[in-house]
């Protein structure tokens, strides 16, 4: 069995990215949309880790890319569970769909 | 050198009058808002005296010619080098004359006010817009700068305007207030294009600088403008007759005098003030303190000769035509003004030539006490008739003699019956016109006679003739806050005259003996009193000559009634061919093409943002389609475009 190159990890992190953008329209309900969100974060997070391995292996920049992009996934997190607490306790639901006061 | 502080302080003081009294009067100051403000002018007229004893005997005179002084200037806003607007203090001889003389106005109109607008709701007001007009008036006598005296200009007019409009609540006050502004203001578009055209040649906006450099033939700031010409008239005769159009507005000279006689919808203290001693001979100061360069222009002075004789002629006619005694008085007012215009008209620069220039000075001097006197005196008669008009009056010398006398005093010094103040200045301005302009000098003698005749129209209407119906219980003559003014003035217009008024102010600075002939004055005297016996002949008791004389010239007298029928020209012009030919196109442009391009933006922002706002439609996820397609275009143009 072949060494997993290059290639097939951007192939993985290109799935992981298209399966959370198409969990993030589809799905009505926020958490799984914050789901979907945290799927595009770590598909970004494995793109860092294979350009850095494989193109500039002496370089740690990707790395600290990548517990930056952590690091900022969990605040994000915190936040959103926040709002999505608050939503709701004023709507009585979380359907992406009740939110939609603030429009024209 | 007086100190700078207490000129300064001669103008401040009424300011200082005007803002504490403006902005607390009505709610701290309501009863003694009158104290107030004659105190602090009371302190002005002090200081005012002082600076002119000061100036005439001690510091003005240099070799026996009077310096024009200027302890005081601070570039206020300056446009390029040496063309500034400075806020500065000139003092010469005719604006420290100024100065006395409207503190000394002021300073009994505020106390005779004391007892006339007693119990006035908006006596604070007053008082604080009487302080705001001493103000400006004495700013703009004391003015270093062109620029500075049509600051003043305006807003002596807006105070005017204030006091004119003080009885608010009655609709001829208001038209009063707003013909006399937009009047005046329509003229003093004129002085301020002088203004421009003056300061463009001189390249200065400074007085002094000013007159020197367009007064000296060699300077190449006085060829350019006489070298410069505009359908055949020299620049500096524009500049000058555009000035003079100012000045003819302020002074309610023909034929912009149309707002005077109807200013005296205002109280009239405020008239005494405003409309017969100070403001309305700021005309004739502007021309005086100008007079130099006016005198290298013979048009101009031609014009200011024209206007003045004119003015002083037409307006003695139909004075004596008013029942209004207040409109005899302002008609009165702007024949005498007419005087002093056409004496500086028809005066020479320096020397004997210059007599015209101190006449006018003189004549504007006493004129003021006189002038002044009359209206207090008229107010005392409205204060106890409660009306205008001279048919509910008669036979009141009994009941208000103080005020009978006093006005006795006036009449005759305005007749020029010697030796009242007004002979020695009506004389000097007559002998001044005879020597130089003999045309003019019949035109006068014939107005004096005519002013002789209606002031004692007027005098024996009120106080003799018959006996007017008085109705009610009557309070006295006003108390003494209304008589003290009245006295004061008196003894003004009586002694004004013996005051030797060519040594101080004078065309060159230099002192001018005046040549007095008694043969010369036979002749204004006694056609002066042939008007005094036709106006007691025909008023004295109470008879039907006047009317009868009225029938039997009765298409001339209606016209004289209805002053030449010059409001109805006006109306006419502005209504019928300003509004048909100007008004309403102007309107319906404004209407269909200004309002149209507006409407159009309007509509079409509204069009747009009907059609596109179903875009921001408060679902998150279509939002973030839209910025998903967004990026994929600009990922797009990134890959395949500018590559």
């Amino acid at each position: 069995m072949p060494e997993p190159g290059l290639y097939h990890l951007l192939f993985i992190s290109a799935a992981l990215f298209f399966i959370g953008m198409f969990g993030f329209f589809t799905r009505r309900n926020l958490v799984t949309m914050l789901m979907s969100i945290e799927l595009i974060l770590n598909s970004v997070n494995i793109n860092f880790i294979a350009f850095n391995k494989y193109l500039w292996p002496n370089k740690m920049d990707g790395l600290f890319f990548v517990i930056f992009v952590i690091a900022i996934a969990a605040a994000e997190a915190a936040v959103a569970i926040a709002i999505i607490i608050n939503l709701y306790r004023s709507h009585g639901s979380i359907d992406v769909e009740k939110a939609e006061e603030l429009k024209y | 050198m007086p100190h700078v502080i207490s000129i300064a302080l001669i103008p401040l003081l009424p300011l200082v009058g005007f803002i504490l009294l403006g902005l607390f009067g009505r709610k701290y100051f309501n009863k003694s808002a009158g104290f107030i403000g004659t105190f602090l002018l009371l302190v002005s007229t002090a200081l005012a005296l002082y600076t002119a004893y000061q100036y005439f005997f001690d510091i003005g005179k240099v070799n026996g010619i009077y310096q024009k002084l200027v302890p005081f200037k601070f570039t206020w806003l300056e446009f390029s080098k040496g063309v500034s607007i400075d806020m500065g203090i000139m003092l010469d001889p005719i604006s420290v004359m100024m100065l006395v003389v409207v503190t000394i106005v002021s300073l009994m109109v505020h106390i005779y006010s004391l007892a006339y607008m007693k119990g006035e709701a908006r006596f604070a007001t007053y008082y604080a817009f009487l302080g705001l007009f001493t103000f400006s008036m004495l700013g703009l006598v004391i003015s270093s700068n062109i620029f500075q005296m049509y600051i003043f200009w305006e807003l002596v007019g807006v105070s005017s305007f204030l006091l004119i409009g003080y009885y608010y609540d009655k609709p001829s006050a208001v038209a009063a207030c707003k013909k006399a502004f937009i009047v005046t203001r329509f003229a003093d578009l004129g002085f301020l294009i002088g203004i421009l055209v003056l300061s463009f040649y001189a390249h200065t906006l400074d007085f002094n600088t000013l007159i020197e450099r367009l007064t000296s033939p060699a300077s190449n700031e006085f060829k350019a403008a006489v070298g410069a010409s505009f359908i055949g008239i020299t620049a500096l005769t524009w500049g000058l007759v555009l000035v003079f159009i100012g000045g003819a507005g302020k002074s309610a000279m023909l034929p912009l005098h149309i707002w005077l006689p109807d200013a005296m919808e205002g109280p009239t203290p405020v008239s005494a003030l405003i409309h017969a001693a100070t403001m309305v001979v700021a005309g004739v100061f502007l021309v005086a303190r100008l007079f130099p360069v006016f005198s290298m222009s013979a048009p101009a002075l031609y014009v200011v000769t024209f206007v003045g004789v004119t003015s002083a002629l037409f307006a003695a006619i139909i004075a004596c035509t008013q029942t209004d005694i207040k409109r005899v008085l302002a008609y009165s007012t702007m024949s005498q003004i007419g005087f002093m215009m056409f004496a500086l008209g028809i005066s020479g620069l320096g020397g004997e030539n210059g007599l015209g220039y101190t006449a006018s000075m003189f004549h504007l001097f006493t004129h003021a006490m006189f002038k002044a006197l009359l209206f207090l005196g008229a107010g005392a008669v409205i204060h106890y008739i409660h009306s205008n008009e001279m048919k509910d009056m008669g036979g009141l010398r009994k009941y208000l003699p103080i005020t009978h006398i006093s006005f006795l005093i006036a009449c005759l010094a305005i007749s020029g019956v010697p030796p009242f103040a007004g002979f020695f200045s009506k004389e000097e301005i007559l002998l001044a016109a005879y020597h130089h302009n003999p045309a003019v000098y019949w035109i006068a003698l014939l107005t004096s006679g005519l002013t002789a005749f209606y002031m004692f129209r007027l005098y024996f209407s009120i106080f003799w003739g018959k006996q007017a119906h008085l109705h009610g219980e009557h309070h006295g003559e006003g108390g003494f806050a209304m008589m003290l003014p009245l006295l004061l003035l008196a003894v003004g217009a009586v002694l004004a005259g013996f005051i030797p008024f060519g040594h101080f102010v004078s065309s060159d600075g230099a002192a001018l003996e005046s040549h007095f002939h008694w043969q010369f004055s036979v002749a204004p005297v006694l056609i002066g009193l042939l008007g005094i016996f036709v106006a007691m002949w025909l008023y004295k008791k109470e008879n039907d000559k006047p009317a009868k004389m009225a029938a039997s010239l009765n298409g001339i007298y209606q016209t004289i009634y209805h002053k030449f029928y010059f409001d109805e020209l006006y109306i006419f012009i502005t209504k019928k061919i300003l509004f048909n030919l100007i008004g309403r196109p102007a309107a319906w442009f404004d209407k269909n093409v200004v309002d149209g391009v507006m409407n159009l933006t309007g509509n079409t922002t509204q069009l747009i943002s009907e059609k596109i706002k179903g875009y921001q439609s408060g679902k998150v996820q279509q939002y973030a389609l839209y910025f998903l397609l967004g990026i994929i275009g600009i990922a797009a143009l990134f890959i395949y475009v500018w590559k």
